[in-house]
Order: C-alpha cells, then sequence, then structure tokens
C-alpha cells in the first residue's frame, strides 16, 4: 500500500499537470479563433514577472492578469504582431519575461554550458569505453593462474 | 587509478554548491534588473490625484532630477519607506514624483492626509497602464531620472536609508543635486514661514 503511494506521488510530481496550470479567469473577445489561439500561445509564451517559474498564462498574480490585458490589447485592438508584442515585453520587463534567453555577453555562459557538459561527458564516456580493453588482456601466465583455480574448484565440487 | 582523481568528485561537488551560493544568494531573483535603464522615461498622460481634470505627462517630470516612487496604500513596504520619503522630501533639494498604482484615489488622499505627502505632484495609475509602460511588477518601486528625463537608477522594493546612502545620493551627487540634509535650525522656520506666506498670497 505504502508502495503504490509513493509511486502515485512520484507520477504526480513527475507529471506537469497542464489542465492544473491553466487556471484563466478572464474572458476576452477577439475578432477570430486566429487571433485567440495567438493569445493563448502568447499568453502561454512568457514569464510572469512576479511569480518566478509561472507563466502568464498560469498565474493570478495582479501583474500576470495586467499583462494578459496588455497582450489582448496590443493583439486585438492594436493588432500588432507576435514579435511586435514580444519586444513591447521585452522592452519593458527584460529577458526575464523571457523563457529563451537571446544569446549575448551576459548569456553566453547558459547556452555554452551545455556544449561544455556534452563536451566532458564525451571525453568521460572515451576514458571509461577504453580503459577495460587495456585492463582485460590478461597476460598467458595469468590465465594459467584462472585455468587452475577453476579445475581446482570443480574438482573440489565433484569430490563432496 | 590514481590518488589525486579520488578528489575529483569533491572538486565538482564544491563547484555545484559554488554556482548554488552565486545563483541562489548573490542573485536575488526577486530583483529583476530594470529593462529601462539609461533610457528615457517612457511617453505617458495620465491624471494628477489632487485634481483628476488635469492631464501631467512625460513633460512635467523634466528639468530637475526627479525621484518616480511607485506606491499604492495596499502595500505594506509602501507605508515602511514612507517615513524616509517624508525625510528626503524635506530635507534635500531632490524633487518627488508619486504614481498611485492600482489604487481608489479617495484611499490615496487619504494616506496623503494622515501620513504627509512628500510628493510634489502625483498622478493616478488605476488600471496600472502606466505600470506596465515602466516594466512595474508590484508596488514599490522608485526610479531615479536625470533632468532631460533619462532614467539612471530603478530601485525595487522600499527606499530606506541604506539604499539612500550608497545607492541614490552618490548617483544624485553625480547630476549635483544637494543631497545633504539642510535643516539648518535657523533657516528653518524662516523658509517655512515663507512659504506660508507664498500659500497665504495663493490663496487670496
Amino acid at each position: 500500500m505504502v508502495r503504490l503511494g509513493s509511486l502515485l506521488l512520484i507520477a504526480l510530481v513527475l507529471c506537469p499537470l497542464p489542465g492544473l496550470a491553466a487556471t484563466p479567469v478572464d474572458i476576452y473577445e477577439f475578432d477570430s479563433a486566429e487571433q485567440e489561439s495567438r493569445y493563448r500561445a502568447l499568453i502561454d509564451e512568457f514569464r510572469c514577472p512576479k511569480c518566478l517559474n509561472t507563466n502568464l498564462s498560469g498565474s493570478d498574480a495582479p501583474i500576470a492578469q495586467d499583462l494578459r490585458r496588455t497582450i489582448h490589447r496590443l493583439l486585438v485592438t492594436d493588432g500588432r504582431s507576435d514579435q511586435e508584442i514580444r519586444d513591447f515585453l521585452q522592452e519593458r520587463y527584460g529577458d526575464f519575461v523571457l523563457y529563451d534567453p537571446p544569446l549575448k555577453p551576459g548569456t553566453w555562459i547558459l547556452w555554452g554550458a551545455p556544449v561544455f557538459f556534452l563536451l566532458i561527458g564525451a571525453w568521460v564516456l572515451f576514458r571509461v569505453v577504453r580503459k577495460p580493453a587495456q585492463e582485460t588482456a590478461l597476460s598467458e601466465a595469468e590465465q594459467e593462474k584462472i585455468a587452475e583455480i577453476i579445475r581446482q574448484q570443480r574438482t573440489e565440487r565433484g569430490s563432496q | 587509478m590514481n590518488r589525486a582523481s579520488l578528489f575529483v568528485p569533491l572538486g565538482i561537488f564544491i563547484l555545484i554548491i559554488a554556482f548554488g551560493y552565486a545563483g541562489f544568494r548573490l542573485n536575488d531573483p526577486h530583483q529583476l534588473p530594470s529593462a529601462l535603464l539609461n533610457k528615457p522615461f517612457p511617453d505617458f498622460q495620465a491624471p494628477m490625484l489632487m485634481d483628476p481634470s488635469r492631464v501631467i505627462d512625460r513633460s512635467d517630470l523634466l528639468g530637475s532630477p526627479v525621484l518616480v516612487n511607485v506606491w499604492a496604500t495596499w502595500c505594506p513596504t509602501c507605508k515602511a519607506e514612507h517615513a524616509e520619503l517624508m525625510r528626503i522630501a524635506r530635507e534635500t533639494d531632490l524633487r518627488l514624483v508619486g504614481i498611485v498604482y492600482k489604487d481608489k484615489p479617495h484611499l490615496a488622499m487619504r494616506w496623503l492626509n494622515d501620513y504627509g505627502n512628500p510628493y510634489d505632484l502625483v498622478v493616478q495609475d488605476t488600471d496600472g497602464a502606466l505600470g506596465v509602460e515602466l516594466g512595474v511588477y508590484g508596488a514599490p518601486e522608485t526610479f531615479l531620472l536625470d533632468a532631460a528625463g533619462t532614467i539612471i537608477y530603478k530601485r525595487v522594493g522600499d527606499v530606506n536609508p541604506l539604499i539612500w546612502r550608497t545607492e541614490m545620493q552618490p548617483r544624485l551627487a553625480l547630476l549635483e543635486v544637494d543631497t545633504s540634509a539642510t535643516t539648518d535650525v535657523d533657516s528653518d522656520p524662516a523658509t517655512a514661514a515663507v512659504k506660508k506666506a507664498g500659500a497665504a498670497e495663493r490663496k487670496d
């Protein structure tokens, strides 16, 4: 029972639960279904400035509500493109609201780290794969010794 | 395997700890770097708190360095910093402008009556639209502007004596704002009297 419970718990933790995360409370009108799907994509794309790791669509913070309203205004009333809306938010709230930070001097470590760790991993793998080949090569004397031990074991077992 | 390589995991562990320390301790994730730093204060139009028929815009912030403080009566930290703003208004030449962020005008008026008004000018941002232009994501936030309206500093959180002394005063000194405490016991009542006389004249 305990085992089943802990399995369920692990499953819960691992599952991102998209259904629960999206709790849109505000109601907006759109001119077309295409506009609405763009709006949904945009509010999913940006990170809420107040809540560290929630996107705009998943947050109830007042600032997230304000930004959703702003995105709706830019999209429907002002007819701006997705990229213009991205630029609008980035100009005001900085790279923080983007989950996809641009490559620049301040972020090179972020972009470079995976490559760095991949290279380390490749190097370690290379070392590990190569080593056993050297060590398993036994000398003739050693092989003779092993054969002797095995023979001894067999005869002991046979005598029991 | 050589003995020194036994210390490799320890080295990796220390490296991870160092990253964690730098990431979680030195860098406060609640302090977003302002995207507007060293950029002009955005254009805006907002009604004045005391007289909503008057519309304030960017030009009202120009001419001398200004401290723009975004506050609200629902924000406890705003109350905590109020005394320091009062002191800055009283003791320095810096001009203070308040933005009432997502709040009801009558509550803001009552606040200023009860706790004193450090601001030269207060504007309303009832729906938070001006806040979005400024990249505000909570109150209080405070901006320092030079005379040309460029944002030279932004503080998220309270303005306290330490922030004033270490962050704001040095920047204002470069702009030649007189930030020394000017409360000279002899001259103060005199200037107060002059101000009072001026106010009386305006009333007439």
